[in-house]
């Protein structure tokens, strides 16, 4: 077996609840909420992983604690053998260049009051990384936006514009990994296959790897050739892409979420109106 | 039966919006389109087409922004509306549910407050009834757990959980008509499946109004009966979805048709569509889709082709309207 690039060991993360006033005055704990429970999962350089499960089952606890925005409670997160909880220094710099996170909101990950241009051009700095111009450049340009963005503002952005902001600035610095968290979410079926098509070929290109939580079935399987699925913090199945094309699913909320992906069905035609109460 | 929402020719013009920026940008070039009580409409587009600048431009919520044309709001007209009244349509006339909750939701707020909020400002409960109305509210939205839940901050959700506390703030209100910016984007199709059957169900028994902007093609064949299809802040063409889907009338939505995403495809190419959208500031006097369409002839540029009915109940602004290949349901 080959080494794994990132290599996630037994990890658990747990919100404490709000109490109600009459709890906190008797005294009652605290009621925790369990969001990621004793996961682990093992990624290989160059591999494109999906995760995917319903609303609030711990899909963004999980990639938010790989790139240390969380602290976990307790398990262990390698890269490349080394542990990622105990980076420090020039290590943990490194670490932050290589691993680039795509949030799943972009609208509150990006800094209102920077333009475009200084929101590309701030991690180049950070990291010292030279010929900045050329690097915006062609990051606008390889998501679909050209240079006349450059200087607008987040709020004079569309969703989908602002999501591709964000695409290019965790791109611009070239990681090692990607960990997308609904990437194309915002985005309609043209420009989501520009993007889809994008980070394909830049794993082609450069041995990117990918992380990508996502709920639509379609677009993970289109990129990612292995996915995770979880359900109330916990994963309940691994799949291979082909394994879910011939529907060899087990798990019974996989099923149920393969069975939806087929389609809404619109219910009976509505009947009477009743006036407006 | 009149329309619970007539939009005439309407057009949202920003100053500049860079520095480098020519001059003002016309992001919404007369758009029309009807909403009569309990009827979905889907209005789909490109991104950027101006889709939410719309929904905006609706409510008056645009700074900086110049708002021409005419809104009707079952006959009154919003853009001229007095304040008082424009407040008093806002919520339970017309309710909202924008692109992204953590833009619209207070962060400082608890999401069971900002239910609250809502249902004291636009019905009669007491403080016991808007509690128990709000647990119901989160959990006809998906939200398991509630009560548990009323106390928590937006930054304490998952974003699923964000935009379905945003969709119970919206209906709170009990609104006649609401405008839904991609309200399902963030979940699941299970929950998302069960958001809409929530809409539909508002629409089918109090003939509610509905206005969804979405990019899913897939939710507006299942949920909507007519839709208004945008190209760079334009009506490119509008019909009911069965027709719209099995015969496009307008290059742009053949192409936007054929770039979906299909199942078990796994790292096939996807064929997006060539090219970018226009930048806005100087809009040539041809036809938008011009560089990036495969059925351009003289027609295209000699002057923008005009939205015109080409068929009862069918508007196309494309001169190939008529060449266009129908459609294999599949
Ligand atoms: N800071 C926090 N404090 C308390 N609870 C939290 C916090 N962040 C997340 N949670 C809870 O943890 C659970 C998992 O949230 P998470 O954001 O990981 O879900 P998700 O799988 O990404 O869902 P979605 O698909 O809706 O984005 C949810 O129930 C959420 O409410
Ligand atoms: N305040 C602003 N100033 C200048 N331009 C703006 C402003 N707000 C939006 N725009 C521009 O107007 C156009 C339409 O934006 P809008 O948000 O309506 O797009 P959209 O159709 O909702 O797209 P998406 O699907 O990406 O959300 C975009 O090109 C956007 O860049
Ligand atoms: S009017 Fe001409 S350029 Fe425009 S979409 Fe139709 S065929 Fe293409
Ligand atoms: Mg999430
Ligand atoms: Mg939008």
């Amino acid at each position: 077996m080959t080494a794994a690039l990132l290599e996630i060991d037994h990890l658990s993360k747990r919100f404490p609840l709000r109490r109600s006033t009459l709890d906190a005055l008797r005294g009652r704990p605290r009621p925790m909420l369990q969001a990621v429970h004793d996961v682990s999962l093992s990624i290989a350089r160059g591999e494109a992983v999906g995760i995917v499960g319903e609303s609030g089952c711990g899909k963004s606890t999980l990639a938010r604690c790989l790139v240390r925005l969380h602290e976990p409670d307790s398990g262990r997160i390698a890269y490349n053998g080394a542990d990622v909880l105990a980076l420090a220094g020039d290590q943990r710099r490194a670490f932050n260049r290589s691993v680039q996170m795509v949030f799943q909101d972009p609208y509150g990950s990006l800094h209102p009051r920077q333009t475009v241009d200084r929101i590309l051009a701030e991690p180049l700095a950070i990291h010292g990384v030279p010929d900045a111009e050329t690097r915006i450049e062609r990051a606008l340009d390889e998501v679909g936006l050209g240079t006349g963005f450059r200087f607008r503002y987040p709020h004079q952005l569309s969703g989908g514009q602002r999501q591709r902001i964000a695409i290019a600035r965790a791109l611009i610095l070239e990681p090692q990994i990607l960990l997308l968290d609904e990437p194309t979410s915002a985005l309609d079926a043209s420009v989501q296959a520009e993007v889809l098509n994008l980070l394909d070929a830049l794993r082609c290109r450069r041995g990117l790897t990918f992380v990508m939580v996502s709920h639509d079935l379609a677009v993970v399987t289109h990129l990612c050739e292995r996915l995770m699925v979880m359900q109330r913090g916990q994963t309940v199945e691994f799949l291979s892409a082909p394994d879910l094309a011939a529907h060899r699913v087990t798990n019974a909320y996989t099923l149920s979420l393969m069975h939806a992906s087929s389609g809404f069905k619109r219910a009976a035609e509505p009947g009477h109106l009743e006036p407006l109460s | 039966m009149m329309p619970l929402l007539a939009v005439r020719d309407l057009t949202v013009t920003f100053a500049a919006a860079a520095a480098a920026a020519a001059g003002p940008v016309r992001v919404v070039d007369g758009i029309s389109l009807d909403v009569m009580p309990g009827e979905v409409v889907g209005l789909v587009g490109e991104s950027g087409s101006g889709k939410s600048v719309t929904l905006r431009a609706l409510l008056r919520l645009l700074h900086a922004a110049h708002i021409g044309g005419r809104v009707l709001w079952k006959g009154r007209d919003v853009l001229a509306m007095p304040d008082h009244e424009l407040r008093e349509m806002r919520g339970k006339g017309m309710a909202a549910v924008f692109q992204e909750p953590t833009a619209a939701l207070n962060p400082v707020l608890p999401i069971g407050l900002q239910i609250e909020e809502s249902l004291s400002a636009h019905t009669t409960l007491n403080a016991a009834a808007r509690r128990r109305r709000a647990i119901e509210l989160l959990g006809e939205v998906g939200i398991t757990d509630a009560s548990r839940r009323l106390g928590a901050y937006p930054h304490e959700l998952s974003g699923g959980q964000r935009q379905r506390a945003m969709i119970a703030i919206a209906l709170a209100a009990g609104p006649e008509i609401l405008l839904a910016d991609e309200p399902t984007t963030a979940l699941d199709v299970t929950i998302q499946d069960q958001i809409l059957a929530l809409l539909l169900r508002l629409v089918a028994d109090r003939g509610m109004g509905l206005l969804l902007v979405t990019h899913d093609l897939g939710v507006v064949a299942e949920t909507c009966d007519r839709m208004v299809v945008l190209y760079a802040g334009r009506v490119a063409e509008a019909g009911s979805v069965a027709d719209v889907f099995h015969q496009p009338r307008h290059a742009y939505t053949d192409a936007l048709l054929r770039s979906m995403p299909g199942e078990g495809t796994a790292r096939t190419r996807l064929a997006p569509i060539p090219g970018q959208p226009p930048s806005l500031g100087r809009p040539p006097d041809a036809c938008a889709f011009v560089p990036r369409c495969g059925y351009t002839n003289p027609l295209c540029t000699e002057h923008r082709p005009p939205l015109i009915e080409v068929e009862p109940g069918r508007a196309s602004a494309c001169t190939a309207w008529n060449r266009l290949p129908a459609r294999v349901p599949s």
